[in-house]
């Protein structure tokens, strides 16, 4: 049954909506803010402006889902994104990590991009009408992502002995964080069978076929093994998220009620 | 008696140029969609070309501010995303304006974007084709960079979306 607007969703049902908006924008949210720190730092000019651009959008994107979220009664998206604590946010740790060097930077976005990719054409059928609208969007913009973090993926695998050495260490380090994008929100069942997402299960496996071939044709050796780092989804984070928040927050909790 | 109709609003709204490329109208950019009037209120609906354009923000209000001096009070603006805005609604005449203006206008393309669609780009200053791209970013979320070989400068494109 398609569901037109906020109107439409009973509990409990829009409990696990809204948790589920909660976590793609808290993820897009978090990896803008990451990716905005390379704004001046970016080892060329044209990475700089790169990263500026993909903050940017990363940042829109959030803003188009706290936006469905509140629909469904949660924050508005100027409290959600400043005046929540990381036990509240519900995004994967991987963007909560720190961007450490370039080879890291490229590695986590290549990672995060394809798994948007797979992600979103699911969401394009989505039971939901506002939210296959909203994806419908975002898609677009999403081409010029992965083209981007994938061909860096391509060149830097196999550059030189130091490029292959540093993107093979950041791709085990982000490898369980990654895994973790696809742990499910409580609620994922009802959503599941309501044709508003497809099931986690799923969108890892069409992802692994995705990067598998990517990033072995880039001379760089899946991670064998690796344990699964979750808990993001339920509100389980590293310490490094309260860090970023802390960043990120200071200047809204300095004055709450002050107008931008 | 003067009544005022959409088609008012329309040819209006033409005024309205786009906050960062102020040589095209919002109308002739395709952003702005639809625009229902009733005796109460005056509705336009816009697509935005990117979700997080800080543009969005003049935009909306150079909208309402523009209606309202038609004596219109109640103005509002919907956002629809879907279907998601497009390159291909760009008319000729602002593709024209793109170009004078420096910024090679986007290709057509048939919904297919990829690396060869993006590469593929005429200067807008000596009509070249001998350029490369340099980076599928910009100054604004819709513009790349390219690199003319032939007249040795760099030039920006509206990026095919």
């Amino acid at each position: 049954m398609i569901l037109d607007s906020a109107a439409h969703v009973p509990e409990p049902l829009r409990s696990a909506l809204r948790d589920f908006l909660m976590a793609l924008a808290d993820d897009e949210l978090l990896l803008g803010h990451r990716n905005s720190e390379w704004t001046g730092h970016a080892p060329i000019l044209e990475e700089d402006i790169a990263f500026s651009n993909l903050a940017q959008d990363e940042i829109g994107h959030a803003l188009a889902w706290f936006t469905l979220a509140h629909e469904l009664g949660a924050p508005p998206p100027d409290r959600a994104a400043f005046f929540r604590d990381a036990p509240d946010f519900r995004n994967a740790t991987l963007v909560e990590l720190p961007k450490d060097d370039w080879a890291f930077t490229i590695v986590r976005q290549y990672l995060f991009d394809a798994a948007e990719q797979v992600r979103y054409a699911a969401l394009a059928l989505s039971a939901y009408r506002p939210m296959a609208d909203t994806v419908a969007k975002l898609r677009s913009e999403e081409t010029y992502h992965i083209m981007h973090s994938r061909g860096w993926v391509q060149r830097l695998g196999d550059a030189t002995e130091e490029s292959h050495r540093r993107m093979q260490t950041a791709l085990e380090r982000a490898w369980p964080h990654a895994l973790g994008l696809f742990e499910p929100v409580e609620g994922e069942a009802l959503l599941v069978e309501a044709g508003i997402k497809a099931g986690e299960a799923s969108l890892r496996d069409q992802w692994l076929a995705q990067v598998k071939p990517i990033l072995e044709g880039a001379t760089l050796s899946m991670p064998a093994g690796a344990p699964l780092h979750s808990g993001g989804r339920v509100g389980r984070h590293t310490d490094h998220l309260a860090d970023l928040l802390n960043d990120m927050q200071m200047v809204a909790r300095l004055e709450p009620e002050a107008t931008w | 008696m003067n009544t005022l109709t959409a088609q008012d609003i329309w040819t209006a709204l033409d005024d309205v140029k786009d906050p960062e490329i102020p040589i095209v109208s919002l109308v002739e950019m395709g952003i702005v969609r639809d625009v229902n009037l009733s005796a109460e209120r005056a509705v336009v609906t816009i697509t935005p070309t990117f979700v997080g354009c800080p543009a969005l923000i003049p935009m909306r209000e150079a909208i309402v501010e523009r209606v309202r001096a038609l004596g219109v009070e109640d103005v509002r603006i919907v956002t629809r995303l879907n279907p998601p805005w497009t390159t291909e609604w760009i008319d000729d005449a602002a593709r024209a304006k793109l170009k004078a203006f420096g910024l090679a206008p986007p290709p057509h393309h048939q919904g297919v974007i990829d690396i060869l669609l993006i590469q593929a780009a005429a200067c807008p200053t000596c009509g070249s084709r001998d350029t490369v791209l340099d980076n599928l970013f910009g100054p604004t979320p819709c513009r790349a960079l390219h690199y003319c070989n032939t007249c040795r400068q760099s030039f920006e494109r509206f990026k095919p979306m």
